[in-house]
């Protein structure tokens, strides 16, 4: 067979040769499938080289060469991965960008990239780039995928994908070794060419281009795919933003190498739909997303009948005895076995069925502390959900954990040949097949993240558990001290707040001060539905995060995390003194959460300022205007008169008394 | 398999007039119930392709007006003509065939309908196989029903609403629904689309929403739009002209800014002294 005398030649390390490949050994296969018109349309994978290869012919004869960069905007679309494909046929870099960007950032990574061409789903973004196109000097063509609303445009930098494409097919007519030398090029394309640039999200100052080269990334993929057992059969809903890493690696990556089929939404709203479609067999969401899921189920079930809820509540006390043992092939009791195979028939099959997870073999997630509750919620009904922990240096896994080895509080051993050390200060370092070849035009903070002997700092505070598997605490560099010299966790603390339904997120504050304080932003729905059925009218965000009987749910939250922080001897000296609720949502849009939604620490003290300095002040009220910016860069203002509770604390343990009294 | 939809094969219905020539003509229409004169002696035409707006104080006979055009009302003077042909008498259902769609002032959908269905039933009009057939729903009926199906996915598209296509009508919020309802009024090709206070209780994101979606009804389908509104601003960026009611009479007609400076209109809505 080609395929295997290809591979065999060892000149698979690009993924236009994976395309190749994939067209000859998987040519009737689906490739690529896009709700549209609410209908999957599908793309073998013949078709798909067929559409890559006209759209980069056409970006050929539009002067696109080896080594140029070009932007793709937009939502998950199937033109926009030809794109991205197309590109790499050529040598030249895509250049992924976050569809939900501002301008300001927009326009900051378009002239950082020095971008020839900005290929984007439609006229939002192309009135996005238009707006600040006189920043960007060499930004020479704008390519838009769905046409709606631009034919009145001046067309001189103007263009649309299938105009493009036209111009691929014409030349390819014009020129009858046009295919032919296309071909050999990608044959020919070396390994250590870079395959891809992606953005960090930026939790720290402006994000920085991550330069990936196609030998390290396919060859990390590769790892992956074997280590999961992941194969042509196998299909995934295509819905994380483009230009973060887990989908270039999860869905683009891992679809070439493996020749399974990617599944575009039909729009942003409708992911949940799609998914009950697709039923895809892998699958990764962060752990707000479940969290999300999680809500929605248990509020579905307190508006549900007597008798479904006590067939709810019963069969998922039986998952929860029950359920993660069978997964993991644990020795269950017989009778154990009878009640969860009636509770698969009555509720988790059906349940499974409605969000979508009939089919799932492998699920992750990434990104943030899950909650222990949650995880096992969702691992009791039988879905085999791990997780891994990543970073955009890496191209994504350093440590992931294995099938049957799967806990909450940590995120596995390393990954296949990856490489892991924790340095003196506790930060985890490492070595990975994937990692990166710098950042773009950026040596110095290149210099910094490496180590001299060549591993990359994850700027994570870690430790190994006995087990061999990693444990991640916080932020190196967030990780301080109280005045009274208790270790001081920030996101520890945060994400035991942010287990509660009710909140949905939590910035916490103590370093160098005498105690521990927190902003706290409610779940509108969580809190919503709660207020519904209290029959509690509101008429915005900010009124019902001010209510009073919110404040006292909450306070009982905060309490009950005290209580928990109580138990951990490491952490009991930093509960939580006093919190407010803050008057808005914290928002990516305003800077204060990165694109991934992480809390930018350092931005939101300096922007709540006044807020911090009451919560330590004492005082019970504090007033205060903030600025909040509109996704198009309009500005505008909310006022706020925010409360301050006091939080019920849990006397020190004996060790901390000891020392007082000395 | 299903092989990709080509997008041109869907285009809107062409009534073979150019943009610019008149659509509706309408010559010294007066209507009255009894003795109550709800419209005296009106004229004035709707062109190809604009959208016309009817404006005026509460009460000056509007939705009257709106009624006359898709002939709900019969107005005992005057001439109405449209498409070039003078109409008689004419059901309103008759008018839904001559290319005369509408929507209303309050939501007038099938609440416990899906958005799916309640678009469908746009099309029902133009659904040629009989009862038999269709209660059969094989042959050419299942057919027909793709085919229209199809017009009725690309109006969702159209309008954004893929995420409540199977949500009952009922549990949208107000926003959404007035959005269905336009969709319905589109599914059925219209030449004229008379829009009955599309934005009345809408908040102004809903409104700059359902702004966006007018425009481009008439701008990419090419759909002649004539609205009742009372916010005044959207009237204003809205439309291309505008006639100004008051108690049944006409007291303006022009371009927006030729409407907003004159004193009639003014008066009008601001109340004038009469020493």
């Amino acid at each position: 067979m080609v395929a295997t005398a290809n591979a065999a030649d060892g000149t698979l390390d690009t993924f236009p040769k994976y395309l190749l490949l994939n067209a000859e050994r998987y040519a009737s296969r689906p490739a690529m499938r896009h709700k549209d018109f609410g209908i999957w349309q599908s793309w073998t994978w013949a078709e798909q080289l067929d559409q890559v290869r006209s759209f980069a012919l056409g970006l050929q004869a539009l002067g696109l060469e080896h080594g140029n960069r070009i932007a793709v905007i937009g939502s998950n679309r199937p033109r926009l991965y030809w794109t991205i494909a197309a590109a790499q046929s050529l040598g030249a870099i895509p250049v992924p960008v976050y569809a939900d960007a501002v301008a300001d950032e927009l326009a900051h990574v378009l002239e950082h990239a020095e971008v020839r061409f900005a290929i984007v789903q439609d006229q939002e973004q192309v009135d996005k780039v238009q707006g600040f196109v006189d920043r960007l000097k060499g930004l020479e063509l704008i390519i838009y995928d769905e046409p709606r609303g631009l034919d009145d445009y001046d067309h001189t930098n103007l263009r649309s994908f299938e105009d493009v494409q036209q111009m691929g097919i014409d030349a390819m007519a014009g020129d009858q070794g046009l295919v032919r030398s296309w071909t050999d090029r990608i044959r020919a394309a070396k390994g250590s060419d870079l395959s891809v640039m992606l953005y960090t999200s930026g939790t720290t100052g402006r994000s920085k281009g991550v330069m990936l080269t196609a030998q390290g990334s396919v060859n990390a993929a590769r790892d992956t795919v074997e280590f999961d057992r992941l194969t042509v059969d196998d299909s995934v809903l295509a819905y994380l933003p483009l230009a973060w890493v887990g989908d270039h690696y999860l869905n683009y990556a891992q679809s070439y190498l493996s020749g399974f089929c990617m599944n575009c939404p039909e729009s942003a709203e409708t992911v949940q739909e799609d998914l009950r479609d697709i039923a895809p067999t892998f699958y990764f969401a962060p752990p707000r997303v479940f969290e999300g899921l999680l809500t929605r189920v248990t509020i579905r079930m307190e508006d549900a009948g007597r008798l479904k809820k006590r067939m709810f509540d019963h069969y998922i006390g039986v998952a929860r005895k029950y359920g993660e043992a069978i997964l993991e092939g644990r020795p269950v009791p017989l009778s154990g076995r009878i009640s969860y195979a009636l509770g698969k028939f009555f509720v988790y099959g059906p349940l499974k069925n409605v969000l979508g997870f009939s089919n799932i073999r492998v699920a992750y997630t990434a990104g943030e502390a899950i909650g222990a509750d949650l995880f096992s919620f969702f691992r009791s009904l039988g879905i085999n959900l791990k997780q891994l922990y990543g970073q955009t240096e890496a191209f994504l896994y350093v440590t992931v954990q294995k099938d049957g080895a799967v806990r909450a509080d940590t995120v596995g051993p390393a990954a296949p040949n990856t490489e892991i050390r924790i340095a003196d200060n506790g930060e985890v370092q490492f070595k990975s097949p994937g990692m990166f070849a710098g950042y773009f035009k950026a040596d110095e903070a290149t210099k910094d993240t490496l180590t001299e002997d060549g591993f990359v700092k994850t700027g994570d505070a870690g430790f190994f558990e006995k087990d061999g598997q990693l444990r991640i605490i916080d932020r190196a560099k967030d990780v301080g001290k109280l005045k009274t010299g208790a270790l001081f966790a920030p996101k520890y603390i945060e994400n035991i707040l942010k287990f509660f339904p009710n909140i949905k997120e939590a910035v916490a504050f103590g370093d160098g001060k005498g105690f521990v304080t927190a902003f706290i932003n409610i779940d509108l729905q969580a809190v919503g539905n709660w207020a519904e059925r209290k029959n509690i009218a509101y008429a915005s965000y900010q009124e019902l995060a001010g209510h009073p009987d919110v404040y006292k749910i909450i306070s009982g939250h905060v309490d009950e995390t005290n209580k928990r922080l109580a138990a951990e001897p490491m952490m009991a000296g930093a509960q939580i003194n006093r919190f407010l609720v803050l008057h808005k949502e914290l928002d990516a849009d305003d800077g204060e959460l990165t694109r991934t939604q992480k809390v930018r620490r350092a931005f939101v003290a300096e922007r709540y300022a006044p807020l911090i300095e009451a919560l330590y002040d004492g005082s019970m009220e504090k007033f205060v205007e903030t600025e909040v910016t509109y996704e198009d860069g309009r500005k505008g203002r909310i006022k706020a008169n925010v409360k301050i509770a006091d939080a019920k604390t849990i006397p020190v343990a004996a060790p901390a008394i000891r020392e007082a009294a000395e | 398999m299903n092989k990709p939809i080509d997008h041109s094969q869907l285009m809107a219905r062409d009534d073979g007039l150019k943009p610019g020539e008149k659509l509706l003509d309408i010559h010294n229409v007066s209507l009255s119930f009894g003795g109550v004169k709800a419209i005296t002696d009106i004229s004035f035409d709707i062109l190809k392709g604009e959208i016309r707006a009817i404006i005026g104080p509460n009460g000056a006979g509007k939705t009257s007006m709106l009624n006359v055009i898709n002939g709900f009302y019969r107005p005992q003077v005057g001439t109405i003509i449209f498409r070039g042909k003078e109409r008689v008498r004419m059901k309103p259902h008759e008018a839904v065939g001559q290319g005369i769609a509408r929507t209303f002032q309050n939501v007038a959908l099938f609440k416990g309908m899906s958005t799916l269905d309640n678009i469908m039933t746009g099309r029902s009009v133009m659904m040629k196989r009989n009862i038999g057939w269709q209660m059969l729903w094989h042959g050419p009926a299942l057919a027909e029903e793709i085919e229209h199906r199809q017009k009725v996915e690309e109006i969702i598209d159209f309008l954004e609403i893929q995420h409540i296509r199977r949500t009952p009508v009922g549990k949208l919020p107000y926003g959404l629904q007035k959005r269905v309802e336009l969709g319905r009024a589109l599914a059925m090709e219209p030449s004229l689309l008379l829009l009955d206070e599309p934005m009345a209780g809408m908040n102004l994101e809903e409104k700059e929403d359902m702004s966006r979606f007018i425009i481009d009804v008439n701008r990419q389908r090419g759909t002649t739009i004539a609205l009742i509104e009372h916010d005044m601003g959207v009237v204003m960026d809205l439309s291309d002209r505008v006639v100004v009611l008051d108690y049944g009479r006409k007291i303006a007609d022009g371009t927006p800014d030729e409407v907003k400076s004159s004193k009639d209109v003014i008066d009008a809505y601001l109340g004038v002294a009469h020493n």
